[in-house]
């Protein structure tokens, strides 16, 4: 405390004799500086205003939703909407099915894709480049160009409409797969030699050693994975077709269209199928967006 | 879908491969097998069977779920394929009525639309605020976190409240807008705006998805470089273009290819946000696949479509690969 005190009072008087303080600023940087935080504020009310729309809206009586000149604040608010908004739509069914999907998917997202990366990162059999070239290959076609044969490949086998196409259509994504490679890959190769001499298994020097070091990494891959499968809207409205199956997202659309003057409900609902992954987001964020930042660095 | 993928760089799998194959002293070899002789075969079929047990959990699903549907689409798009029935051989017959086709021709158009001023857009806003991170403001944690907020918000909801943001009326936006203007354009109403409010939206979807891959980037240019050309008397401007530009050509290189395939694939946003309309003027060509498989049940013709996507896309990796290997030359 004291040295704080004394460094902070010293410089004051004649702060040109101080040597670190010698460099003036050009007031170039100062206005930079200026610009750089106004254009971080426009950039956070470009973001954040329609989100701040939609809470407020989901409160306002309908006639205030669209009221001219805009108000922002409700004048009477509406928390029962979001008691209502349970008896009038399905949500219940469809966060439990999101949920339902989301977990399991995740699991096996999770489980699949760092087994195949230890295989690819860590044992050097032949054909590996070939079949990691396959993988990259197709990282270049969008789902949108395959998911007509891969709708018909899965209603041929009669997994169309039931749990079990999500499930499949998102488990086995090859994102995993590239993530916990490029994770594996930074391991030196010395860890899991030692676990071979001292006679483990692969099995074992990928459970005992590389699991236990890469919490990190499969906790982005995780809370990546679970974010995706919540927000799918395409895979679920092809595959899936009875109501009791909806996602959250599906059942949202199918409210839009069911309450379409029922503006304050509607937010009511986009905002219940948000909270709960900014939730999820804002507790992992850190390892959500060091995941992303990992899976573009060596591109 | 993951739909962001990370790429990994290939030439890293091929050394990969060498020093597994070659590695420094034989680093990989294996413990002793039973006779407690060293065989390189039996080794080499034991990495193998090790090897393929440990991806095939994944690769099963992947050569089902992707790598078979891709193959297949190469069949079928010559096929036709109705709602009922089997896919039967058709010749060129899909081709010739793509070539006439009034609506296939829109779609691709107003792809390229969405394309050609979404990628600048986006790519020149996500780089400036990754730069504006990667100085030391107060407050960019925060911002950081803000500007992830889009990318984690489902399509449905971000498309319903930007519809309802867009209201020609009475949505905010117009309300905001007639305090300069007194004709606001008609956005999701009109033929002319459709498009590029739905561009507004992807941008604000996905800028914060690109700035942090941009960031990523950033953050790994040593500070040394900047310090020796500023010795050298170069200006901010000169820095940024002789120094993060060049340091930065591999995640540029990433971001364009991503963003890119992003916007040749969109799908879920104009689907939801305007349904391809008002007319055809939003309709993308992701969404025409949509349309003429799920909604009018022609798979083959679909499939034809979704080719064209594929070559796309394609195409324009392959372009970018190699301008990319004529700039690091």
């Amino acid at each position: 405390m004291s040295t704080n005190t004394v460094s902070a009072t010293v410089p004051s008087p004649t702060g040109e004799e101080i040597p670190w303080n010698k460099k003036q600023v050009p007031p170039a940087k100062i206005v930079g500086t200026i610009i750089g935080y106004l254009a971080m504020i426009a950039v956070s009310a470009f973001v954040l205003l329609p989100f701040f729309w939609m809470f407020l809206s989901s409160l306002k009586p309908n006639n205030e939703v669209y009221a001219i000149p805009i108000k922002w604040f409700p004048s009477v608010w509406h928390w029962e909407n979001y008691v209502a908004i349970w008896t009038k739509s399905d949500m219940t069914t469809w966060l439990l099915n999101t949920i339902f999907f989301a977990v399991i998917v995740t699991l096996l997202q999770v489980f699949t894709g760092s087994f195949a990366a230890y295989g690819f990162s860590k044992i050097p059999f032949r054909g590996r480049t070939t079949l990691f070239l396959i993988y990259i290959a197709t990282m270049a076609v969008p789902w949108q160009a395959y998911m007509i044969p891969q709708f018909k490949l899965v209603s041929a086998v009669g997994l169309s409409d039931t749990r079990w196409s999500i499930i499949l259509l998102q488990a086995f994504g090859a994102f995993g797969v590239f993530m916990m490679k490029q994770f594996y890959d930074t391991i030196p190769e010395d860890l899991s030699e030692a676990g071979r001499l001292d006679g483990l298994s692969e099995f074992g020097i990928y459970w005992r050693i590389m699991l236990p070091l890469s919490g990190p990494s499969l906790a982005a891959l995780a809370i990546i994975t679970f974010t995706n499968t919540w927000n799918d809207y395409m895979g679920p409205l092809i595959y899936l077709r009875s109501q009791k199956l909806y996602t959250i997202q599906l059942g949202l659309k199918l409210f839009i269209s069911q309450y379409n003057a029922d503006f304050a409900m509607i937010m009511t609902g986009s905002v219940l199928s948000v909270l709960p992954i900014l939730i999820v987001f804002l507790i992992g964020q850190k390892q959500f967006i060091a995941g992303i930042a990992t899976s573009g660095m060596k591109g | 879908m993951s739909e962001e993928i990370g790429v990994v760089d290939d030439r890293q799998a091929v050394a990969d491969h060498k020093t597994g194959s070659h590695g420094p002293g034989g680093g990989r070899r294996a413990p002793k097998i039973k006779q407690g002789k060293f065989n390189a075969k039996a080794i080499s079929r034991r990495n193998l069977r090790n090897g393929l047990i440990f991806i095939s959990p994944n690769f099963i699903g992947f050569i089902c779920l992707t790598l078979l549907p891709t193959l297949t689409l190469f069949y079928i798009a010559f096929t036709k394929w109705s709602a009922f029935g089997n896919p039967v051989l058709n010749g060129v017959k899909n081709w010739v009525r793509l070539s006439h086709d009034k609506i296939f021709m829109t779609s691709v158009w107003n792809t390229i639309y969405y394309s050609i001023v979404h990628i600048p857009l986006t790519l020149v806003l996500a780089f400036a605020l990754a730069v504006l991170l990667n100085s030391k403001l107060r407050g960019r944690a925060f911002f950081r976190t803000v500007a992830f907020f889009p990318y984690i918000t489902s399509i449905v909801a971000a498309a319903q409240v930007w519809g309802m943001l867009f209201d020609p009326k009475s949505g905010p936006i117009n309300s905001f807008l007639r305090l300069f203007i007194s004709n606001p354009p008609g956005w999701l109403g009109s033929t002319a705006w459709a498009m590029p409010a739905v561009i507004v939206v992807g941008t604000w979807r996905e800028v914060g998805y690109y700035m942090i891959l941009l960031l990523a980037g950033l953050q790994t240019i040593p500070s040394e470089l900047y310090e020796a050309a500023e010795l050298d008397g170069t200006n901010g401007w000169q820095r940024f273009w002789h120094v993060t530009v060049p340091m930065m050509r591999p995640t540029l290189f990433f971001v364009m290819v991503t963003l890119t395939i992003g916007s040749f694939k969109i799908l879920d946003l104009t689907l939801v946000m305007t349904d391809g309309g008002p007319g055809t003027s939003t309709l993308v060509l992701a969404q025409y696949i949509y349309r003429v498989a799920f909604e009018r049940g022609d798979f083959g013709y679909a499939s034809t479509v979704s080719l064209v996507l594929l070559a796309i896309c394609m195409v324009v990796t392959l372009v970018q690969f190699w301008y990319n290997n004529l700039k690091e030359d």
